[in-house]
């Protein structure tokens, strides 16, 4: 009887943990860049090319850093969101316009609206790098004091809005300002 | 009807691949010939993020010309390799590794294998002392000898004719 149960519960904890890693999507990845300073960048405002914009603009501030680009096919499936959530003032949303050219970028705002209050624009993808960056669209949480608190690969769906998001974005906006 | 659908579809998909483009800048390889083979050689051990089964060396993907390109700044302003994993992993975590670091969270994936050919070796062990074991020889009785020896002298009996 044992020479059967023991390859049967063998078998059955190998279903399991299979079971698991069917359940889990190998395109989301733990952020290295959690809990530590957004990395600095100063860019080129999209719709005022000789303005800049830099995440240091933003200390104190609790604000979403959204990855998009108009060649990217999911960024446009989340777009109608971002705009909603924009217009909901929960928390600022500023863009990267990730390895775009100007004229598409503006041309996709101009045709589906602009949720962003600026959007920097990181051609060469350098920013990019160094945010971690893998897969447009890509929103970051960032607190007050320059802190990635939590990253989102994907669209941005209601559900991890209203789930993830804006839970963490009201917990962080009752935190003070650390030095 | 079903075919100009189809070649519709494929117009559409032509024009978006148009409209669609990133901007990717062409790369460039290194003039240094040191620095492109390092650049080689420590490529095959990255993994592109976007196609997670490629190395970086591989992938035709733009994220992964990128960190290319970025590569060969970092080793032409002198940095080593060491420095440039360094440099990799604090933005896109252990992942981008091929080679998974030792750690206590890998202590599974580096060792398991080992504890499993040990566990396989022990079975192997009990099976094989247990059929030993269940072989009960005793020595022939007198009566089964002579039939054993006349079964042998027919059989060769046989043979030679």
């Amino acid at each position: 009887m044992l020479k059967y149960l023991i390859p049967l519960a063998l078998f059955v904890v190998l279903v399991f943990f299979l079971a698991i890693g069917l359940t889990r999507d190998p395109h989301e990845l733990q952020s290295a860049l959690i809990n530590k300073p957004a990395p600095t960048f100063h860019l080129a405002q999209l719709k005022a090319p000789d303005k800049t914009f830099s995440n240091e603009d933003m200390r104190g501030k609790v604000w979403l850093l959204n990855v998009w680009a108009s060649w990217c096919i999911a960024c446009r499936d989340e777009h109608p969101y971002l705009l909603e959530y924009a217009k909901t003032g929960a928390v600022p949303i500023y863009g990267l316009n990730y390895k775009d050219r100007q004229e598409d970028a503006l041309g996709w705002l101009g045709e589906l609206g602009d949720p962003y209050l600026v959007s920097g624009v990181d051609l060469d993808g350098r920013v990019g790098i160094d945010y971690g960056v893998y897969g447009a669209p890509e929103t970051y949480v960032i607190d007050k004091s320059g802190m990635i608190r939590l990253k989102h690969v994907g669209p941005l769906m209601p559900d991890v809005w209203s789930k993830e998001i804006l839970p963490l974005v009201q917990d962080l906006n009752r935190q003070g300002t650390p030095k | 009807m079903t075919r100009l659908r189809f070649l519709a579809l494929l117009l559409i998909c032509v024009l978006a691949s148009f409209v669609m483009a990133q901007v990717q800048e062409e790369e460039v390889p290194s003039d240094d010939p040191v620095i492109e083979q390092r650049l080689t050689n420590l490529s095959k051990e990255l993994r592109c993020l976007q196609c997670q089964n490629q190395t970086l060396a591989d992938s035709p993907a733009g994220l992964a010309a990128d960190l290319r390109r970025e590569i060969r700044v970092q080793m032409k302003a002198g940095k080593s390799d060491q420095e440039v994993i360094a440099f990799l992993t604090q933005r896109y975590g252990d992942f981008i590794l091929y080679k998974p670091r030792v750690t206590f969270t890998t202590y599974l994936l580096w060792f398991g294998p080992f504890v499993l050919l040990l566990g396989g070796l022990y079975v192997l062990f009990v099976y094989i002392k247990r059929r030993r074991d269940s072989f009960d020889e005793k020595p022939l009785t007198a009566d089964e000898r002579r039939r054993a020896e006349a079964l042998l002298a027919s059989a060769s009996g046989k043979e030679t004719t």
